[in-house]
């Protein structure tokens, strides 16, 4: 990503007297500048950096998933075996390796302190960690990959991934870039936690965030309330396999289906934290290109703290088949239906807010209602899947893959598009080229949609996931998914051609290039912000 | 850097020093509240076990000496299950497979087991009671599940199992339905045994349960 290249005249003033850990006059040089970076947009550059890699690698994977998919009895990839592996690697990647990042590493660091009008982060150092964890973790993971050992699915349910049937060291490894990759994301949430509390501009009451502040917010406490129960619960597998306890093991006394209980009490509310960032980012960009304020912005801020904290009573219903009795099943199913309401509240207050406004429609804009018409889509085949009853004839089929694609792989990857485009000026200083950006949305959108939308089908008919082959009763739709991906894997070709276009641009972009409906604190600051912002801090009031 | 001089609320964290005061207590006490969720997964074991036993949850049965309540002339079917390892060279079957008895008395039930091989070995039997919500009614009173159990090389021994199901099981609305009750024992090579073996050790590699060379030949078709 292209470096910040203005000068920092105005920054070079009053920082000898202050002694602010890193601060210094001029950009440091280059090893000192990003490996041993403390800057916020730094870090953040590097979060995004790292969120395209561990999203191309995943994104190959899927590649290869479809290609083998694509017809009946291929044999693109090898064995069951490998395929387990590559499904595993695949989620785990994209889940940790790319969404993550770029939703709360990238965007959050780059935008927390410029919206609150703070300096920097909390603690620049810690963030310095929160970043570095990652690229080891992704060694780990991919160590996993190549050895072909671990195959448990990103669930990684004993016995699956116990000392039986996953007993290579490829299984360990995976579990511990989980440990780094959790680490991470532990550290990094305090941080933003400890810098929204502590560090807002003067005049800048809770109710006055930003949405895109409440929802980094509201993902950090769910990371810092989630992340040690997966921590724990991977910490007492990794004993099992190696040091003979039996935590999940019955030999020994233990229940794999406490297992499935601690994973998905993490499991579940990391689906919100995947997603609550791009709820904010979306926020920002229809109310910016409706040249509106958000319709409900209090509505709007209470419905993520609902989501969060009822994301925390609903993790059951990922096992309606593990033997709950039925008024368990009843409790777990009214409670994930109740989640509707708050995001219901969400979309309609979207709706709401382009309703009457004079609506431009840049991509970013294109993205943002494309996330409403995907993110809609999933929680419609949420609301069906969360019914007991109907989940007993399709859990673990494509309908589930589908439902979790939709609201996932498209909600918040439309997300973090939507906020790459409506930044990208503001990070950079270079404008995206807006015919291409359109061309990606466009293909992305049709290819994701051809890909998704047909698995519904093959889900209702039946068709089991993770398995690397099927009936040929099933191979037309299939085909149909596989064309989809690949459209996709072109668009993401195009969204590289969009980078190379933009940071090799030459044209600059003024401090608010979106105009009017651009109203929080980043655009007031200059295209891109001086290596040191806020030196002055701004008065909300 | 930070402005003097600000009015109201900002005031306090305009110096570095309450800022970093603030940063660092509100920074302590979500390391806190990580380290407590930290905790309560390793506290999970305990409490889930806990609340497996209290509500007979996963098809746990209750176990005690609770004394049975006296019969009400009403009748259920209890089946009987029995599954080894292949780990556990023992043959594990129950006497009968099927009775039909008065709710509320105490009844005794026998399985059988025989070590296969040659040396002793020690197994240590898990069970669990189907269908799940009829757990609760269920009350084992005396089970040679309770123990781990040790057959020398070749021996035969008759294990006894005394139980009771609680009349209630009629007259609860959730359970009124159940017709029969399927007791069912797994018996697995107890972890130290295991570990003797060095079991443990030569798990692996390899796909699938346990490797042929440690399963007896007709252990095999349980």
């Amino acid at each position: 990503m292209a470096a910040t290249t203005d000068d920092h005249a105005h920054d070079a003033h009053g920082h000898g007297a202050h002694g602010h850990d890193d601060h210094h006059d001029h950009k440091p040089g280059f090893v000192t500048r990003w490996l041993f970076s403390t800057n916020h947009k730094d870090i953040g550059t590097l979060y995004l950096i790292f969120a395209v890699i561990g999203g191309l690698v995943g994104g190959i994977l899927s590649m290869m998933m479809r290609a083998q998919l694509q017809f009946p009895g291929s044999t693109i990839v090898a064995d069951g075996q490998t395929w387990n592996t590559m499904v595993t690697t695949h989620g785990l990647l994209m889940i940790f390796f790319s969404v993550m990042p770029a939703l709360i590493g990238g965007f959050g660091n780059w935008f927390i302190p410029l919206m609150i009008g703070a300096p920097d982060m909390a603690f620049p150092r810690l963030n310095n960690i929160s970043f570095w964890l990652l690229p080891p973790a992704l060694v780990l993971i991919c160590i996993g990959l190549f050895m072909n050992e671990s195959g448990s699915g990103w669930t990684l349910y004993p016995p699956l991934s116990n000392q039986t049937y996953e007993a290579g060291m490829g299984m360990d490894c995976t579990l511990f870039a989980l440990h780094l990759a959790g680490a991470s994301s532990l550290l990094g949430s305090m941080n933003f936690i400890t810098t929204i509390f502590n560090m807002r501009a003067p005049g800048m009451t809770l109710h006055k965030m930003p949405l895109f502040i409440w929802s980094e917010l509201v993902t950090a406490f769910l990371l810092v309330l989630a992340v040690p129960v997966l921590a724990g619960a991977i910490t007492m597998l990794i004993c099992d396999r190696n040091f003979g306890t039996a935590f999940f093991d019955p030999t020994g006394g233990g229940d794999p289906v406490l297992f499935q209980h601690l994973f998905w009490f993490f499991g579940h509310p990391e689906v919100y934290i995947m997603i609550l960032p791009a709820f904010g980012i979306i926020s920002h960009v229809i109310s910016t290109f409706s040249r509106k304020p958000i319709f409900g912005y209090l509505g709007m801020v209470y419905a993520m703290v609902a989501i969060g904290v009822v994301g925390f009573v609903v993790w059951a219903h990922h096992m309606y088949l593990s033997g709950m009795d039925v008024d368990t099943r009843a409790y777990f199913m009214a409670a994930t239906l109740v989640i509707a309401v708050p995001t219901g509240v969400k979309i309609f207050s979207w709706i709401a807010t382009m309703w009457g406004g004079s609506i431009q429609f840049t991509t970013p804009m294109l993205w943002a209602i494309g996330f409403l018409f995907v993110f809609t889509v999933g929680g419609v085949t949420g609301v069906v899947l969360a019914n007991a009853g109907i989940d007993q004839a399709v859990h673990n089929t494509y309908y589930v893959v589908a439902h979790f694609h939709y609201v996932l792989s498209l909600g918040a990857v439309f997300g973090i598009f939507c906020g790459w485009y409506y930044w990208i000026g503001k990070m950079s200083g270079h404008q995206y080229p807006e015919f291409w950006g359109r061309v990606h949305f466009w293909l992305t959108f049709i290819g994701v949609n051809l890909t998704f939308f047909p698995q519904h089908f093959l889900g209702l008919s039946g068709m089991p996931r993770r398995y690397p082959d099927y009936p040929a009763a099933f191979s037309g739709w299939n085909y149909v998914s596989s064309i989809g991906a690949y459209v996709s894997g072109i668009a993401l070709c195009v969204f590289l051609y969009v980078c190379y276009r933009t940071f090799t641009s030459k044209a600059h972009v003024a401090d608010n290039y979106w105009g009017e409906g651009a109203t929080t604190l980043e655009w007031t600051q200059t295209s891109p912000p001086a290596f040191h912002s806020f030196t002055e801090l701004p008065r909300i009031p | 850097m930070r402005s003097d001089g600000n009015s109201g609320r900002g005031s306090n964290r305009s110096t570095p020093g309450g800022t970093r005061r603030g940063n660092r207590l509100i920074a302590a006490g979500f390391v806190g509240v990580a380290l407590f969720m930290g905790g309560l997964s390793f506290a999970a074991i305990p409490l889930y076990r806990l609340f497996c036993a209290a509500t007979g949850f996963g098809g746990t049965p209750k176990i005690g000496l609770a004394a049975a309540p006296g019969g009400t002339g009403q009748t259920i079917k209890v089946r009987f299950n029995a599954d080894t390892n292949p780990g556990l060279p023992w043959k594990f079957k129950p006497e009968r497979t099927e009775v039909t008895l008065p709710l509320g008395e105490d009844q005794l039930a026998f399985y059988t087991a025989q070590n296969l091989a040659r040396t002793p070995v020690t197994g240590m039997a898990l069970y669990n009671v189907t269908p799940e919500k009829a757990a609760k009614y269920f009350h084992k009173t005396a089970c040679f599940c309770f123990d781990r159990q040790t057959l020398e090389g070749g021996q035969t021994m008759e294990f006894p199992v005394s139980y009771w199901v609680d009349p209630k099981i009629a007259t609860d609305p959730g359970t009124r339905d159940v017709r029969n009750i399927t007791l069912s024992y797994t018996f697995y090579p107890s972890m130290q045994d295991a570990e003797k073996s060095g079991a443990l050790a030569k798990a692996g590699p390899h796909i699938g349960p346990v490797p042929s060379d440690r399963v007896p030949q007709d252990a095999k078709t349980n």
